[in-house]
């Protein structure tokens, strides 16, 4: 018998396109262009099929990985398609904001001997490829009959929508409150239009529209109605998915003064109100000439990048570690660099500086070191004594975190919290110690990734079900 | 979308509008607000409520025309829409029976003390209501104000009507007096409120004001409402609206509200001249 020669590994990955650094920071289009057939195909090829699997234990959501891969192989873009949704009902946002490269890719077999699988990439190509082949409008998935059970999601950002979309295919009937004004939280807000085209999100919210939860939007709820009196009313259960809100500021002189945004300001302004089509859209925004963005996660890189986008001179991630210590994923420190960004590493403010109107016109920073490792295993930084130094600037942004909105646990009786205002919930169920009440994403973890609040919204989807069915 | 059950101007730039929203009035309380966006491209904004009926689902808001966003709304009629509104938001005002209260209002503020006014009355308190305005014919709601309060003071300020000044004028000339005044609450442009806040310190006189920061979002999102109060960082859409007068940085907030003027003046420019642009589109086809 002849023995079949063994296929050659491909070990480098299809690149992605992506827009010309130049002609990017002037515009708001996504910067990743997305694979074209061509280019997913190879790399799907790329793909050994391991019997292990081992990329499934890496995704918060478990998508069957090495089948999607294989369909695309297959051309069969319909099962690809039919494969993740299955698991995940937002392909199109994970496919563009989720970190493989710490998840799923992290695990890829082919990443012992060169890259790993580009998963993410091949995901948002499936998605994509649903958008434009699909039929218009998509056939509503086929759903169970009616379990006359009612649940309310609070919030409709990743974790809310993945939890409303779960329930809604297992039959109960679900209803999402939302305060803003458009359905997707985080997602419309935060995250940039050039990262993620707020089309792409839209379309996903229109999914789980089709599966029938009933999106209400501008309802505040602990103003509005209490979680206690959703639970006098008809519902039966009631998951918190409110995401983690309220913005951290540094407490440091100066820091009032004009001209001074946090980063949900900032992004909010840029994002939901569109403030770059400014007249046209109301909702004004300085336009700096010299921006400083404070911090050094994805906020701080997408904050700096949409500053560079409004117009800019010069702008400056300010970060009081070193590059090997920032949060933010690497591709996108790497896009914010290749666009013009300036990291001033190992940097912090000590104060904001105004003048006499009242607007922020420098800021006096130290310089820092790095110590020992602290408790998070960065190592720690320190203050050099004396070597306070001025940078020049009329905009800065905050973009140092952000802690739970208080306003429901403040009005929800037997609800526990934790010191950093963060909902205390079960990490494998999401059931908090009030009854009839779940709750997951960046509410219970503070603030984390999209894919993992969709994880928790699944797993507390399953939860609820299994109550609803007890 | 809600909508717009009736409308009234009560001065040359003041508008009232009801507005179909039977969620917000079933929860409203005095001292609360709303936030508004009223089509497509508009901003978000904070509107105090002057009034809500629960039986007949609807709030009242009392809007002064300054920019872009007023505007719209006091070109919106009965039957039209507001695109988005949401609420209530704030902390309701600290209502108690604390004795005699002064309820000043100036503005739009003149509708917003009346809800105040009226659970303050029903809790107990002896009311003095003063209002002011620059001139007689700006003054309004004077009658359901007089309903809700034991003494109605009128100012003005070209005295063409009732007393000549300002509603600090009296507040002063009362504590002068010598008067026992148990409490204030003042609602009304910034200025108003610190004068007022500034007469009765050395008295003594604890004084409510409801601070109108610029906002976006109202839940506490964003954090362009910060203010400064007793040397501490407040977000004032949910810390407040209302706070001690005595230990408000007046000077911040001032200086805060002014962060937009070029680009408020920029967009109301735009937008009169994208309405005028659409009447003579319209005279012309006619």
């Amino acid at each position: 018998m002849e023995e079949k020669p063994k296929p050659k590994l491909d070990l480098n990955r299809v690149p992605m396109p992506r827009q010309d650094p130049k002609a990017r920071a002037k515009n708001y289009n996504e910067v990743a262009l997305g694979y074209t057939e061509e280019m997913a195909l190879q790399e799907a090829n790329r793909c050994i099929q391991c019997p292990k699997r081992p990329c499934i234990d890496g995704c918060p959501v478990n998508v069957d990985i090495p089948d999607f891969i294989k369909a695309i192989r297959d051309n069969d873009m319909a099962e690809a398609v039919r494969i993740l949704k299955s698991k995940n009902s937002l392909p199109g946002v994970c496919g563009r904001v989720c970190p493989q490269e710490t998840q799923c890719e992290a695990l890829c077999s082919l990443g012992k001997k060169g890259a790993p699988i580009a998963i993410g990439r091949l995901e948002r190509y499936v998605a994509d490829w649903e958008q434009s082949h699909g039929s218009n409008p998509r056939p509503s998935p086929e759903l169970p009959p009616p379990t006359d059970k009612k649940v309310a999601v609070i919030g409709s950002g990743p974790a809310g929508l993945t939890c409303a979309a779960d329930l809604a295919k297992l039959g109960h009937e679900v209803t999402i409150f939302e305060a803003l004004h458009v359905a997707g939280g985080v997602l419309m807000y935060g995250i940039p239009e050039f990262r993620l085209p707020k089309s792409i999100v839209q379309a996903e919210v229109d999914f789980v529209k089709s599966l029938g939860v009933d999106i209400r939007l501008d309802s505040v709820m602990g103003k509005l109605a209490t979680v206690d009196e959703l639970l006098e009313g008809d519902y039966d259960a009631i998951f918190l998915g409110t995401g983690a809100g309220l913005p951290m500021f540094m407490d440091i002189p100066g820091e009032n003064l004009n001209g001074i945004y946090s980063a949900n300001e900032f992004l909010t302004r840029v994002n939901l109100m569109k403030a770059y089509l400014f007249p046209e859209y109301d909702t004004p925004i300085k336009v700096g000439r010299r921006v400083a963005v404070i911090g050094g996660g994805n906020v701080a890189m997408d904050s700096a990048r949409c500053a560079l986008r409004l117009g800019a001179n010069e702008v400056y991630i300010v970060y009081r570690r070193s590059r090997a210590e920032m949060p933010a994923r690497l591709e996108e420190a790497e896009n914010a660099e290749e666009e013009g960004i300036i990291f001033k590493i190992l940097t912090n403010p000590k104060q904001f500086i105004g003048d006499n109107q009242g607007w922020v016109t420098a800021m006096e920073c130290y310089e820092m070191e790095l110590g020992e490792p602290d408790a998070s295993g960065r190592r720690r930084p320190i203050v050099k004594e004396g070597s306070e130094f001025i940078i020049d600037v009329d905009v800065v942004v905050v973009a140092l975190g952000t802690t739970p909105n208080p306003l429901i646990p403040s009005t929800t009786k037997g609800l526990e919290t934790t010191k950093r205002g963060t909902v205390v919930a079960d990490e494998e169920t999401g059931k908090t110690v009030k009854d009839k009440v779940w709750a997951g994403g960046d509410v219970v973890t503070g603030a984390a990734t999209v894919i993992s609040a969709m994880g928790a919204g699944k797993r507390a989807a399953a939860s609820i079900d299994a109550y609803l069915k007890r | 979308m809600f909508r717009i059950l009736a409308k009234e101007k009560l001065t040359p730039f003041i508008t009232m509008l009801k507005i179909q929203a039977p969620a917000i009035a079933r929860k409203a309380q005095p001292g609360q607000f709303v936030v508004a966006r009223v089509d497509e491209v508009g901003e978000r904004f904070p509107i105090s409520l002057a009034n809500w009926d629960n039986e007949e689902g609807s709030i009242t808001i009392v809007v002064m025309e300054v920019g872009t966003s007023t505007r719209k709304l006091a070109c919106l009629n009965a039957d039209d829409h507001i695109l988005n509104l949401a609420g209530p938001l704030g902390l309701p005002a600290h209502i108690d029976n604390f004795g005699k209260v002064v309820c000043a209002g100036g503005c739009y503020g003149i509708g917003a003390i009346l809800p105040i006014a009226r659970a303050l009355k029903e809790s107990g308190n002896e009311i003095i209501s003063i209002i002011e305005a620059r001139s007689k014919n700006l003054l309004y709601w004077q009658e359901p104000l007089r309903q809700v309060s034991d003494e109605l003071i009128m100012t003005t300020g070209d005295g063409s009507y009732g007393y000549k000044g300002w509603t600090y004028d009296p507040l002063k000339e009362m504590l002068e007096k010598g008067e026992k005044v148990d409490r204030v609450f003042a609602h009304g442009c910034n200025f108003m409120m610190m004068l007022c806040s500034e007469i009765t310190k050395p008295f003594g006189v604890k004084t409510m004001v409801s601070l109108n920061p610029i906002m976006v979002d109202g839940t506490g999102m964003c954090g362009v409402c910060r203010v400064s109060v007793g040397g501490v960082t407040k977000f004032a859409c949910v810390d407040g609206p209302e706070f001690d007068g005595h230990e408000v940085d007046w000077e911040l907030l001032a200086s805060r509200r002014q962060s937009y003027i070029q680009e408020e003046i920029r967009s109301l420019e735009w937008w009169e001249c994208q309405q005028w642009c659409l009447t003579t589109a319209k005279s012309k086809e006619a």
